[in-house]
């Protein structure tokens, strides 16, 4: 990448639709990031430097040798400034969930710009607006016009307005891979374009619960489960946890914490579409104790324990799923 | 939207309902070419991968149809395929896509004229509902 040129590094960290804890996470890496400093300069970095948009534009194309890019794409400012930064980046990486995936605000997706101002601006009970204002993309006043980006319908990943080069999953990217990942950029080791910088493994191979045959007969919340069993498998023990279609690389740390995985991780290497393939492993898994002799009556009560399948099994993910958003029709 | 003829893809199990379609062929029964069989060894091979990736690109309807409960020639993949379709109606619920658009049947080799009456039944259904909204979108 930059072996030849002697000087540091050039970094620049983005965030767009994201909620700021994938900045947080860079800074989690403690001292590490003393050693970063050593080896890169970080030229653009909103949340923690006085740096304007102007000053990205100024810059020569492929000026910075990588971006770390958080948050999803909401709006045309959003949009802006990844084709921007993909410009001005020799290496693009998609940081955190948001931008790899979606993440939480692609959940939105489930719902449009219209819906959305509705709730936010005009019909819930904190809100006083006779007018039904809503933010408008140009707005005429005596001074002269104001103007907002514009709000999208739809919640896109990076990686679908942009030409992305590498992967840091989860939410926020657990410190083990974000100092793995720095380490592959700083001594040129970086794997071909287009990877994941984080395990090919599920969550499931880095959790050390005891697992065996798993038959669920009933689906708990986790509050409902008393006396949860901390050497034994969420899933056995009746709890939805995502760590079989998850991605791993953060060493399983919710099931440390006795919390079951809820998916940060992505889709693990060989699936597109992590919710598809859980739903697939829950129904599998489910009620199977006495499957032949159920009616059809039994298996649906015991199928709808799941109460919210969307939100479940594509909590971060919906954006980049085969089917990305609420079908709305026009 | 009477010139409406939904394109329907139907995941057949080698066993069972791949062989009722084949004995409603052989049979001669008269049954609408709306259908677009994929014949899969067992309907619990079909992955809810497969079906979203049908309604995305457009089909209109999904069949899956596998062996009576207690026939599965692997034993079990019928029941799972059939937990499988009763969730993934309620993610398609979510996703403000018809549930009725995926059906899942049980279709013993023996089953041609249940399969043909499946098949009418269906297209009847689909054309009732309309075109996929996501069709074209691809």
């Amino acid at each position: 990448m930059s072996s030849e040129n002697k000087g540091k590094l050039k970094f620049a960290f983005y965030w767009a639709a994201s909620c700021g804890g994938c900045e947080i996470a860079v800074l989690d890496i403690n001292e590490k990031i003393l050693e970063v400093v050593e080896h890169v300069d970080i030229l653009f970095w909103p949340v923690a430097m006085d740096t304007k948009y102007s000053d990205v534009e100024a810059m020569d194309d492929e000026s910075l040798d990588v971006c770390f890019f958080n948050g999803a794409i909401r709006t045309s400012e959003n949009e802006h400034m990844a084709k921007l930064l993909r410009k001005k980046a020799k290496i693009l990486v998609a940081f955190g969930s948001c931008a790899a995936d979606g993440c939480i605000p692609g959940l939105a997706n489930v719902s449009n710009r219209e819906e959305i101002f509705d709730v936010a601006y005009v019909d819930n009970p904190s809100t006083d607006n006779p007018g039904k204002v809503t933010p408008k993309t140009k707005t005429r006043v005596s001074e002269g016009e104001l103007t907002l980006p514009e709000f999208y319908d739809t919640v896109k990943t990076l990686d679908q307005v942009v030409d992305v080069d590498y992967y840091i999953p989860g939410c926020p990217p657990p410190t083990k891979l974000i100092s793995q990942a720095i380490d592959a950029i700083v001594e040129n080791k970086l794997p071909p374009k287009g990877s994941v910088l984080a395990p090919l493994k599920s969550v499931c191979d880095e959790c050390p619960r005891e697992r065996s045959e798993k038959k669920i007969k009933e689906i708990k919340r986790v509050y409902e489960v008393e006396n949860v069993d901390p050497n034994v498998c969420l899933l056995e023990q009746g709890i939805i946890c995502m760590g079989p279609a998850t991605r791993g690389g953060c060493g399983a740390a919710c099931l440390d914490a006795n919390m079951p995985c809820t998916g940060c991780g992505g889709p693990t290497p060989n699936s597109f579409d992590q919710g598809a393939k859980m739903l697939s492993a829950l129904a599998s898994v489910l009620g199977v104790e006495n499957e032949e002799n159920m009616s059809e009556e039994e298996i649906r009560k015991l199928v709808d324990q799941v109460k919210d399948p969307l939100g479940t099994f594509y909590r971060y993910t919906l954006p980049r799923s085969l089917i990305n958003r609420r079908v709305i029709k026009k | 939207m009477s010139d409406f003829e939904p394109n329907i893809v139907a995941f057949l199990c080698n066993w069972c309902a791949y062989a009722g379609a084949d004995l409603a062929g052989t049979s001669r029964l008269i049954y609408p070419a709306n259908v677009k069989p994929i014949r899969v060894m067992c309907s619990g091979r079909v992955d809810p991968v497969f079906v979203l990736e049908a309604l995305k690109k457009g089909a209109d309807g999904v069949l899956i149809a596998g062996c009576h409960p207690g026939d599965c020639h692997y034993q079990s993949g019928n029941y799972k395929a059939n937990r499988r379709v009763i969730l993934l109606k309620e993610l398609l619920q979510q996703l403000n896509i018809n549930p009725r658009r995926v059906r899942f049947e049980y279709v013993s080799a023996s089953e041609g004229q249940k399969f043909a009456n499946v098949v009418k039944e269906f297209v009847e259904e689909i054309k009732e509902i309309g075109p996929n909204p996501l069709r074209g979108e691809q």
